[in-house]
């Protein structure tokens, strides 16, 4: 029996505007907002809005036995409420199948859990009071921010009341195991952790439309088959991945929509395959080993470490500062500049400033908005200050 | 492969981009085995008058240096050259009698010069660098009949901020026609050939730039006072104004930043006025004319180099600035802005956001030590041998051509 079990990640940042230093103490609109709305309203048309449908229209088909699941974050349905409330509206109409699973976040998709536990608590009980008032959900299971992940954070959800918790299935942590059981996290009693399957996740997330892959082009039929082969090797083929994938990273033309239409009954075809939530992979499965992970993995780059956002002295520094100020801002009471505070510690304003493979020019360069990632530090930085000014003013 | 090169300074005279650039792509014709016979003009009355002489270039074993005895210097203008003419002729130096009346006369003996050079060394190609040597390349191609490439460092549009001195582009305008193929050190500039000069962009190839690894001695300790350095000629090209707005900018937010400005110019003196006028003459310092090592000091000294120009066709100094472990701030009107990605570009009008970016170094030290690392090492991946290669393929290009 193998459950496949997909999870998506919708989420998009609020971006920064370009801010100078003359701007500091003159005024405190910090966000890009028409580059936003542009990116949300463009990514709803050629994304959300048409892969909701996709979704909702593949559960009345197969009758409730298509299950999937999200990730949302907070600051992402504060602009889709904003700038395209017809797409809260489609994953409101998803919610209510029943056959949708929505995980657990940091409201703002931050890394506070690295920097300030206190703050994470905030962030994630903002985000299921969310998911309560929008989708009338109680997540319990949890996924951190690009899938970062060690012992201690499961530790630190389990004793959150979550029953599970999802990370990459990477090699080095791995090793000879499969990512397609349930393992318990090292120093848990009870939460059970879910593993991406990376090569499978990736093969439809980044080498679908990739001409030069052997295994182009890839069919449902194809995918299914490799799915069926973990019959007698696994319980579950965790596929994680970006929403966007469908739609945005891989545009229409590659096919992609025909493919994910297909693939279900392709799934289908085999006695033994299914789909599950996570939470429905929690209650049917044991977990069949104990797995250790004391150093942080995410899903991110080759190295699926926290290179991406952390890896230089510019995103060091300005992570730091942000997290520096926190008992500070708190104390000023003042509703508005908490927000502001929160909004800056998205994780992308961090893997805007990458210089990784700058030079080379790649991934990091096209999702950047600024023209290098020394402009994306210059105006954190400048609006951090104002943000600061703003806070001793405030005495 | 035989090359006739007319050229620029050969050190230990390198001053300026144009010299640098010879230099460099010589070294690498000379690694990839070209042998190039490197004509430059050499004035002065320790030459033998009216005199073709043939040096050996040291070190550099495919390589022979041969000096025309001439007073053309890189950038020279029809001004300057008339003032250091009559200062020969006050000298009572008997050279003088012998170089051309003006610029334009003394652009034309010397390629007649390249006639008689053409024809006692054989070559299988011409090269030629910037507007005083395309007589010379089209009066050597004349004689030999081989083929002519003319390398463009940077046009008169650029030198002149858009006011052409219509004998300088005429000049241009005939050796960019009778080049058999063009080279221009960026795409910046093949626009400009294109657009300006009405050549075919399928006769050009643009070979950036590059810059020899030197190892640079230990930094000196930051000081309190942060300095930022122009370094460049004080004309309009550079842009040098922009930087004094800039400054002014920078200094009404914070008072602990001093400003260099080294080298040497006809608006030297309005500079010096105009930082006067600003009321931040206590801020502006002018450190004169630099040569050799003091410019890697000055590089080393400062906390940021910036490089303003209006119009730069490439500009090899923020190469050598991060080659010293100085960042940079470029205008995006260069041909370097189109190679090096880890430095701070900006429009050079854009004077709100150069002062901006210039604070954010100043003050954001993670900022600083990024940029500072990251375009050391971009530079040291850089070497003259690309360039050259390119060249090669030009070369081959044109004698297959031919």
């Amino acid at each position: 029996m193998v459950s496949v079990c997909f999870y998506f990640q919708v989420h998009q940042p609020m971006r920064i505007k370009k801010y100078t230093v003359f701007d500091i103490g003159n005024h405190h609109d910090y966000f890009d907002d028409s580059k936003n709305r542009e990116i949300i309203e463009r990514v709803a048309k050629k994304c959300y809005l048409p892969a909701n449908k996709v979704m909702l229209d593949l559960i009345d088909e197969h009758k409730g036995k298509f299950k999937i699941s999200y990730s949302i974050s907070g600051i992402f349905l504060e602009q889709a409420k904003k700038f395209a409330p017809d797409v809260i509206k489609s994953f409101q109409k998803l919610a209510k199948t029943g056959c949708v699973e929505f995980l657990s976040e940091t409201y703002y998709h931050s890394l506070s859990f690295l920097y300030s536990r206190k703050e994470f608590g905030e962030q994630v009980a903002m985000h299921s009071e969310l998911m309560k008032k929008l989708f009338d959900y109680e997540p319990k299971v949890f996924r951190n921010t690009e899938l970062i992940y060690n012992n201690e954070l499961a530790k630190h959800v389990e004793e959150m009341g979550f029953k599970g918790i999802l990370a990459e299935g990477a090699d080095h942590v791995l090793g000879w195991r499969s990512p397609n059981f349930l393992y318990r996290p090292a120093n848990t009693s009870s939460i059970k952790l879910l593993l991406k399957n990376y090569k499978l996740s990736d093969d439809v997330a980044f080498r679908f439309s990739n001409q030069g892959w052997k295994e182009f082009p890839l069919t449902a039929d194809k995918f299914s088959h490799w799915v069926s082969q973990v019959n007698g090797n696994g319980t579950n083929v965790d596929l994680f991945m970006d929403y966007e994938t469908i739609g945005e990273h891989q545009w229409a033309q590659t096919g992609i929509f025909q493919f994910i239409k297909n693939l279900p009954k392709e799934i289908f075809k085999h006695k033994d395959n299914c789909f599950m939530t996570p939470s429905e992979v929690i209650d049917s499965n044991q977990s069949v080993a104990e797995l250790d992970i004391p150093f942080v993995v995410s899903w991110a780059d080759v190295e699926r470490d926290l290179s991406a956002w952390l890896g230089n002295k510019m995103q060091q520094s300005a992570i730091n500062e942000i997290y520096a100020i926190e008992n500070m801002i708190r104390s000023r009471n003042d509703k508005a500049l908490i927000e502001d505070w929160r909004r800056m510690q998205t994780s992308d304003h961090f893997y805007y400033m990458c210089t990784k493979w700058f030079a080379d020019g790649d991934v990091h360069k096209y999702f950047n908005p600024y023209d290098t990632p020394y402009d994306g530090f210059i105006s954190y930085m400048n609006v951090l200050n104002d943000l600061i000014l703003r806070m001793k003013m405030k005495k | 492969m035989r090359v006739l090169m007319f050229g620029w300074e050969f050190p230990p005279y390198a001053s300026g981009g144009l010299g640098t650039a010879c230099h460099g792509l010589t070294h690498g014709l000379n690694n990839k085995g070209v042998e190039v016979t490197f004509v430059i003009p050499k004035g002065g009355s320790d030459l033998k008058a009216d005199h073709v002489k043939l040096i050996s270039a040291d070190s550099l074993s495919n390589i022979r240096v041969a000096t025309v005895n001439s007073i053309l210097t890189p950038y020279i203008s029809s001004e300057e050259y008339s003032e250091k003419l009559i200062l020969l002729k006050s000298k009572k130096d008997p050279s003088a009698a012998m170089y051309g009346k003006n610029l334009y006369q003394e652009v034309y003996r010397y390629a007649k010069k390249a006639e008689t050079i053409a024809r006692h060394h054989p070559h299988d190609v011409i090269h030629c660098h910037d507007w005083m040597t395309y007589r010379a390349g089209i009066n050597a191609k004349k004689v030999s009949k081989k083929p002519l490439v003319v390398h463009v460092h940077a046009t008169e549009f650029d030198r002149t901020g858009n006011n052409p001195n219509q004998a300088v582009y005429d000049i241009e305008r005939e050796g960019l026609h009778a080049a058999d193929h063009i080279i221009t050190v960026s795409n910046y500039t093949k626009k400009m050939v294109v657009q300006h000069y009405g050549i075919n962009p399928d006769k050009v190839t643009v070979v950036h730039n590059a810059v020899e690894y030197r190892p640079v001695p230990k930094r000196a300790k930051r000081k309190h006072t942060k300095n930022v350095l122009f370094l460049g000629r004080i004309t309009i090209q550079k842009g040098p104004e922009y930087f004094l707005y800039a400054a002014k900018k920078v200094l009404s937010k914070d008072r602990n930043v001093r400003f260099i400005v080294a080298g040497s110019g006809d608006m030297e003196r309005f500079m010096i006025e105009e930082a006067a006028r600003l009321g931040i003459a206590d801020k502006v310092l002018f450190a004169g004319f630099l040569r050799g090592k003091k410019i890697d000091e000055a590089y080393r000294m400062a906390d940021l180099y910036v490089m303003p120009s209006i119009s730069e066709p490439f500009g090899i100094t923020p190469l050598e600035s991060l080659r010293n472990e100085t960042p940079v701030l470029i205008s995006k009107q260069s041909g370097v802005s189109e190679v090096l990605n880890n430095c701070l570009k900006v429009d050079f009008w854009d004077i709100d956001e150069m002062a901006n970016k210039m604070l954010a170094v100043l003050n954001y030290k993670s900022l600083h030590s990024e940029l500072t690392e990251q375009g050391h090492r971009e530079v040291l991946g850089m070497n003259w041998d690309i360039p050259a290669e390119r060249c090669i393929d030009v070369y081959r290009h044109t004698m297959g051509a031919a």
